[in-house]
């Protein structure tokens, strides 16, 4: 247009065979419109393909073992010079580590967020914003470099120690809380208070922006029956904001269970260790972490794969359930 | 009538117990909020104060030594990690771009709905499970360890991280800006690529620093695919090839096809040998780490806050 032809003018001087290859790819659109189809396929199918092959490459453990594999029941063998696989001690230790994990962090992580949303000012909000999401983005080898030579024997060997003279004396809790913890502080308790703190700011940020969101009418109408803030928050807010809530819990579930290289420092990795906290064990992501650059047999490599496939499903099973929660918060809340 | 109603009330003293609980619980949430301050400050100032002893020059520039003799760096951690980002980046960036760009356009399809539930699975997926998928499709076809492995592995933990940014910051630009340029005659991918895309670019780079970041400090899925390489030193590679007369493409290859250590997978190797020379090593690496990991973070953020700040502004 700049050499004084109008765009149609322009447009006639294409030869006709390009025209129409323009009116074919509708001007680029059609091929533009097939890319990302493919790299929307692309990522659901590599969704797809982990599942497949973690299927696939654990048949073996999954024929040989079936589902005596992940029962609490099962004879609890872990020996690869036998071949005799059996998980359950890694459940049970992601199992225990997580729970512990989620008790201690949540209360936490929902005053921290009731404070941050209700009380904080602006401007205070933006630095703890930052505080928490630094202890989030802190990668989780260096908790576990500082787990094994800080955390273990300044914090968690003398709780250990304390659990062990008193719960550990109890009849029927002593199971739980046999001592002694080794003086190194490898244990099961050392991984689930790491988790403890690496899980706090996913828990704390996911609520925080529940509480937030929360719209001001909920609040000023609890002001105007003469609730005092405390009462606004515990009978209006936190009922309100319960689904949200569960979803941020149910993220630090999926978090604390998936963790990998810091429970694998502080755990001590074996598949011994009872039922007692205060004894090192495995989880699921610490034993494939541990054991499978060295698996000295096909089954064994098969057999922590299928715990990889556990881990997996565990993944999915969450994440459908904190949709469904999501989905049914809509429809309450919004008549969607 | 009042006085009646409430004549066996004590109403004083039930607002004395009210304002009490009031107090204490809502002071309850500031305490659980510097004790959580605790661990983030003990933590950053410890691996600072502890690598900040160990770090030298040799650090960034020279092998490691021998186990149990004193000196040497991490330079090969260093290059590996650079290699296995980049490439990671490569690979993830422009498909979760045109898969964000997917999501605007059909934001309500089947599979828009399917690609974000895959997303959010892979986010939350276990790293660790991702190693094992790469160990099954890479290595085992290979039939050795590799940088590409890695480079791959790392992708796939970044893909969710970028697409699920994109997508937000995609949506955040004005419709009109979109209908203004289809306006004009534009076709769709100009108009994705020449007006939404800079529009979105601030927000959009934000999301790819923080993946990067997270790509930076995993370990997991390393473990069984790039596996480790105290010797892995890339000015070499690239000496040896000029030397054999090689293509860029074979030197190329040959550093994408060696064993690769990185960062997080060193420190880990390191933390738990007991030399204590190893282990000063694994804190200074830690510190290098952190700091650019929460680097990278805190920049990303600030700078977002700002361009957020400014468009308001404007």
């Amino acid at each position: 247009m700049s050499n004084g032809k109008t765009a149609i003018q322009m447009s006639r001087r294409r030869p006709a065979w390009r025209r129409r290859l323009d009116y074919w790819l509708e001007h680029g659109d059609r091929p533009w419109r097939v890319l990302l189809l493919l790299a929307t396929l692309g990522a659901v199918v590599l969704v797809a393909a982990i599942a497949w092959k973690l299927w696939e490459l654990s048949a073996p453990a999954r024929h040989e073992f079936g589902w005596d594999f992940i029962s609490p029941w099962a004879p609890q063998t872990w020996n690869p010079a036998l071949d005799r696989f059996q998980a359950w001690p890694a459940i049970y230790g992601s199992l225990v580590t997580a729970v512990i994990a989620l008790v201690l962090a949540v209360p936490f992580s929902v005053a921290i967020a009731i404070f941050l949303a209700e009380l904080a000012s602006p401007r205070l909000r933006v630095v703890f914003n930052y505080m928490v999401e630094m202890l989030a983005a802190v990668p989780s080898v260096v908790y576990g470099l500082w787990g094994i030579y800080v955390f273990l024997p300044v914090v968690v060997v003398p709780i250990g120690n304390a659990l062990a003279a008193t719960l550990g004396q109890v009849p029927g809790l002593s199971t739980f809380f046999a001592g002694p913890i080794p003086e190194s502080g490898l244990s099961r308790l050392g991984a689930a208070l790491i988790l403890t703190i690496m899980i706090t700011p996913t828990i704390t940020a996911v609520s925080r922006d529940v509480f937030l969101a929360i719209p001001r009418t909920q609040r000023e109408a609890a002001f105007a029956l003469g609730a005092t803030q405390w009462e606004t928050v515990w009978k209006v807010l936190i009922p309100y904001g319960l689904p949200g809530i569960l979803g941020a819990v149910i993220l630090g579930f999926g978090r604390a269970i998936g963790e990998t290289m810091a429970v694998t420092m502080v755990i001590g990795n074996t598949t011994g260790g009872g039922y007692s906290i205060l004894r090192p064990g495995y989880t699921m992501a610490s034993i494939i972490a541990n054991e499978f650059a060295e698996a000295v047999s096909d089954l064994h490599a098969a057999a922590l794969l299928e715990i990889g496939l556990v881990l997996f499903v565990v993944t999915l099973i969450l994440n459908a359930f904190a949709r469904w929660l999501v989905w049914n918060v809509n429809r309450r809340y919004m008549g969607r | 009538m009042n006085e009646g109603l409430f004549a066996q009330v004590d109403l004083p003293r039930v607002y004395r117990r009210r304002r009490l609980t009031n107090v204490i619980m809502l002071s309850l949430t500031g305490v659980a909020t510097l004790l959580a301050i605790v661990p983030l400050v003990w933590i950053t100032v410890y691996v600072l104060m502890k690598g900040g002893q160990y770090i030298t020059l040799d650090f960034f520039i020279r092998l490691p030594r021998p186990m149990g003799v004193s000196g040497g760096g991490v330079l090969h951690a260093i290059e590996g990690s650079i290699v296995m980002v980049l490439l990671a980046s490569l690979l993830s960036i422009p498909p979760a771009l045109l898969a964000a760009f997917y999501l605007t356009l059909y934001p309500d399809t089947l599979l828009a709905n399917a690609l974000r539930f895959s997303t959010d699975l892979l986010a939350s997926v276990p790293s660790i499970v991702i190693g094992l998928f790469g160990y099954a499709i890479i290595v085992v076809a290979q039939k050795h360890y590799s940088a590409f492995a890695g480079g791959v592995v790392l992708a796939i933990i970044m893909l969710p991280v970028v697409i699920r940014s994109a997508e937000e910051m995609l949506k955040l630009v004005p419709r009109e800006l979109r209908e203004g340029a289809l306006a004009l005659g534009a076709p769709e991918w100009k108009t994705s690529l020449a007006v939404l895309l800079p529009a979105a670019a601030e927000g959009i780079l934000t999301g790819i620093m923080l993946a990067v970041a997270r790509a930076t400090g995993e370990t997991a899925p390393l473990l069984f695919t790039s596996l480790g390489n105290d010797n892995y030193e890339i000015v070499r590679y690239i000496r040896q090839g000029i030397e054999r007369n090689q293509s860029v493409f074979e030197i190329l290859g040959k550093i994408l096809a060696e064993p690769t250590d990185a960062l997080p997978l060193t420190l880990w190797k390191y933390a738990q040998q007991p030399y204590p020379e190893r282990v000063a090593l694994a804190w200074a690496v830690a510190m290098v780490l952190m700091l650019f990991v929460l680097t990278l973070n805190i920049a990303a953020r600030a700078w977002l806050a700002r361009a957020q700040r400014r468009r308001r502004g404007a």
